[in-house]
């Protein structure tokens, strides 16, 4: 067991772990009225919780070897049409909300589906396929909403959204609750082992008679399903359709599931990993704002947490294999 | 049957016969009428120059091509295998060149690839692996064929190219029913390794599995071949028993250069 002990330090995901802490570490001591504060920890709870649901299904995808471009689209698509259909049945009412919620995930599901059904039957590239389904998910939703955000959200949804549940957000427990699920589906049950063999050796996944096309369709539409309930979330925290927002959600995902220790050549991840690795960037941005650094340079420190995440990784099973 | 090393050979001694076995790829003919014999709880290699039709013919007796005509009889009942499913399930296995383990997961997880077990009750019916289990019974199957896995918690890309290949051995014995197929197991190995793969090919007959060995390597197969079955331009040419056959022989079948006698249909070559 001292084995496994030592090789769970020696994680990527363990640096990063380390690497969080020492980020609030460092933007409490400097802003302890500020940073570290009950408010402030609720908004960043709050900012993490529809990223970490779409990143759920990202890591499925990702250790697959594949990749999903298409989330952010898919998001933005799935909650144009829940926000329609919500409109459409009217009102405050509960049936309303949950048709919305129903449409959502059908919605992002069946993008799932055909993202998968393209990759795994057509055999094309899921770099290709989701990157083709990334521009006509956004184009359908701004041929249905004419480009114009719907703001029509049910009341009592956006109330639910941005409400709070034993001071923790409601939206973040959701997104808890669904990567906790998610979490013990990928790493203790037959479902989670396949995505690992696929991802491992696809050839040796089929050999082993595994079908290997249904499950990347049932992979892939899961990521779609979860970005749908995305869509909803987002509904219900800012009570809009969020069109020109979610441009780069696709990239921010990919980039929170590798610094979380998932590798792109699939086979290896796991959703701890991910939860850390969505954090990481909110808790950076969050710090900045407080700090008075200009915002943006919260893209260049991402993006070398995100370097130094891979090149620690790659160096790590070098000695390994060494 | 007439051929140079003729043994008197009952039907029931056969556990796998192929015969008059054909597959064209357009125009190409890959098997022209082959046949071939595996006997209950042997060695027998499988060995033919490149072209000679080896691969096609394992092909079709794992399922993963379909014959154009011919016979093959399992146990004595007559198969065809649509899928590489059906021939597992018959209780054929086959180990590939290509080491067809998943390298990030460890060795327990790549034993039971596809026949994952599940925990008892509710969570096993929901899909919840039970891995204490099969981390034992995996402990079991390597230990009884004696192979060694140097970390078990270790994804098997870390571990050598002979350990792997003891893995991956390990897992088609563990399964195999009647016939295990080993397309050039040693072909990618050390000395050292190479004597490893080849005791442990011993051992798995052993237990009572027939272990049919695709290779090049006639000192290989030399060694642990019972039997030898050369096919040539996708005929089988010669059958030989390996303590009255010189490697010479041997080579001289698979390249044709000189006449064993009698083919298979006794006619002169």
């Amino acid at each position: 067991m001292n084995a496994k002990l030592a090789s769970w330090l020696t994680r990527p995901t363990t640096t990063m772990l380390l690497v969080l802490v020492g980020i609030i570490a460092i933007f409490a001591a400097l802003s302890p009225t500020t940073f570290f504060t009950l408010a402030n920890g609720q908004g960043i709870l709050s900012n993490v919780a529809i990223l970490l649901v779409v990143a759920v299904g990202a890591t499925f995808v990702i250790i697959t070897a594949g990749i999903d471009l298409s989330v952010g689209s898919v998001l933005v698509f799935s909650s144009v049409l829940g926000a329609k259909a919500m409109t459409a049945i009217g009102g405050d009412s509960l049936p309303a909300i949950l048709s919305g919620l129903l449409v959502t995930i059908v919605a992002g599901g069946a993008w799932g589906v055909l993202n998968g059904v393209l990759v795994a039957k057509a055999k094309v590239p899921s770099f290709v396929v989701t990157l083709g389904t990334l521009g006509a998910a956004y184009g359908l939703a701004l041929v249905i909403s004419g480009g114009v955000d719907v703001r029509s959200v049910p009341t009592p949804l956006v109330e639910f959204g941005n409400g709070r549940w034993l001071g923790i957000p409601v939206i973040f427990s959701i997104a808890a609750l669904i990567t906790v699920i998610a979490g013990i589906a990928l790493a203790l049950t037959v479902f989670g082992r396949r995505t690992y063999a696929i991802g491992s050796n696809e050839e040796s996944a089929r050999r082993s008679g595994i079908r290997v096309e249904r499950h990347l369709i049932k992979v892939y539409a899961l990521a779609g399903a979860l970005a749908g309930f995305g869509g909803f979330l987002s509904l219900a925290r800012f009570g809009t359709t969020t069109i020109a927002g979610n441009n780069t959600l696709n990239l921010q995902v990919i980039t929170a599931v590798v610094i979380g220790g998932t590798s792109l050549f699939g086979g290896i991840g796991w959703m701890f990993g991910t939860t850390i690795g969505v954090f990481i960037p909110v808790v950076l941005a969050n710090g900045f704002i407080i700090r008075g650094v200009v915002p943006y340079w919260q893209y260049v420190a991402v993006g070398t947490v995100l370097i130094t995440a891979v090149l620690l990784d790659q160096r790590r099973r070098l000695r390994q294999l060494s | 049957m007439g051929n140079t090393n003729a043994i008197s050979v009952t039907e029931s001694d056969l556990i796998l016969t192929v015969r008059d076995v054909r597959k064209s790829f357009g125009r190409v003919e890959a098997l022209r009428g082959a046949d071939f014999d595996v006997r209950r709880g042997e060695v027998v290699a499988l060995m033919g120059d490149n072209g000679a039709g080896k691969s096609t013919l394992v092909k079709i007796l794992a399922g993963v091509q379909a014959a154009d005509s011919g016979v093959v009889t399992l146990d004595g009942n007559e198969v065809v295998f649509a899928s590489p499913d059906e021939a597992r399930a018959a209780g054929i296995e086959t180990v590939y060149q290509d080491l067809a383990l998943a390298d990030t997961l460890d060795s327990a997880a790549n034993l039971f690839l596809g026949r994952e077990l599940r925990r008892q009750g509710f969570l096993g019916h929901i899909g919840f692996l039970d891995n204490r289990r099969m981390r034992r019974e995996a402990r079991e199957a390597f230990a009884s064929l004696q192979v060694t896995v140097r970390s078990e918690h270790d994804a098997v890309g870390n571990l050598s190219g002979g350990q792997r290949q003891g893995i991956a051995v390990c897992r088609a014995a563990t399964w195999a029913q009647h016939v295990l197929f080993l397309d050039e197991p040693t072909a990618a190995l050390g000395l050292r390794q190479t004597r490893n793969v080849l005791d442990l090919i011993c051992r798995v007959r052993d237990q009572g599995i027939s272990v049919v060995l695709i290779s090049h390597s006639l000192p290989d197969v030399m060694q642990v071949a019972d039997r030898i079955e050369v096919l040539r331009l996708g005929r089988r040419i010669a059958q030989f028993t390996t303590v009255d056959v010189s490697a010479d022989d041997v080579v001289a079948a698979i390249t044709g250069a000189r006449g064993s006698g009698q083919d298979d249909e006794g006619q002169d070559l």
